[in-house]
């Protein structure tokens, strides 16, 4: 399978994606520069984190107008899978692939911690590896990670099992105190109605590999790996891999 | 000719900015401060003096880069 990780003015977690992608999952993964028109052979997209032209005027405003997004935009509308990682989470929501807004921290601060997510849905291809109501372990390293969307758009992504990551007590427990942000609803990370597109504030490329301490955030990556490949979802499989 | 654009959080949106300015409002003695919001200003300059033609254009500007219409409003006057 063939990834690419663009690359923005200001990404820093590139290198990480391409890092998992080919030395721990073993896949061809490339370099996409942001100039570039095209998505070439692309079988899915990683937009990573960092602070993308230095975070001016918001978080991931500007990126979403470099020429690689309007083929992004078209990739993922064409049913490509998409995922976007903290920064990149915040550039999909400023395309409009996914609804909402991500908005300073409650605290003010600069958040560089694990954390623990509850995954409430298997029906994505991100989500799929993960045992049903696993509560995973991956770090997040943000300062505008406070998830926000209006009444109606939460409401759909309740009724359509859009949320796919919530912050949560280490026993799954969905409280104020596991909520690192202010996120509504405690949303670490969303899918679009399509489920081709996932966004997420948490850093699974940081956490998919044991010498780093947790390898939990690899699962996303083999989920999107298994749907390219047109495994289907075994929830039996998944339970007992874990 | 200038296009002067303010750009504010939505009432719905969590504004922790603006509550601990509101927070050092009080601590400094002010009283009667109900709430604080922090927003941004922008200044773009214009070629030109049609001030109604850019209107349209500045409009779409504020909508699609200047502000998120998830979280913001925004106002703008041309002079």
């Amino acid at each position: 399978m063939d990834f690419s990780v663009l690359q923005f003015p200001g990404s820093n977690c590139d290198q990480d994606c391409i890092h998992v992608l080919r030395d721990v999952l073993g896949h061809q993964a490339d370099y996409l520069w942001h100039k570039e028109e095209s998505l070439g052979n692309a079988d899915a997209i990683v937009v990573p984190g960092g602070f993308s032209y230095g975070d001016y005027l918001r978080t991931g405003s500007i990126a979403q107008f470099s020429p690689v997004m309007n083929a992004v935009k078209k990739f993922a509308n064409e049913g490509g899978l998409v995922i976007g990682i903290c920064n990149g989470f915040q550039i999909l929501c400023e395309t409009g692939l996914l609804p909402g807004a991500l908005v300073r921290n409650r605290s003010l601060q600069f958040l560089c911690e694990q954390v623990y997510l509850k995954v409430p849905t298997q029906e994505s291809p991100f989500t799929r590896e993960i045992a049903m109501e696993e509560v995973i372990k991956v770090p997040i390293a943000h300062g505008e990670g406070c998830y926000f969307a209006a009444d109606e758009t939460l409401e759909k992504l309740k009724a359509n099992d859009q949320i796919l990551f919530q912050y949560s007590s280490a026993d799954g427990e969905i409280t104020d105190e596991a909520n690192p942000n202010g996120s509504m609803l405690n949303i670490a990370g969303i899918c679009n109605e399509a489920r081709n597109v996932c966004g997420m504030m948490p850093h699974p490329e940081r956490a998919s590999e044991s010498i780093l301490g947790e390898k939990d955030g690899l699962q996303i990556f083999e989920g999107m790996v298994l749907h390219f490949q047109g495994v289907p979802i075994s929830k039996e499989e998944a339970s007992a891999a874990c | 000719m200038k296009a002067k654009i303010v750009i504010t959080p939505k009432k719905a949106v969590l504004d922790p900015q603006g509550k601990t300015v509101q927070a050092a409002l009080e601590q400094m003695g002010y009283e009667g401060v109900t709430d604080v919001h922090v927003g941004k200003y922008l200044e773009v300059d214009l070629e030109g003096d049609d001030a109604e033609a850019w209107k349209p254009k500045i409009e779409e500007a504020c909508h699609k880069l200047f502000s998120n219409p998830v979280i913001e409003d925004y106002e703008f006057t041309i002079e």
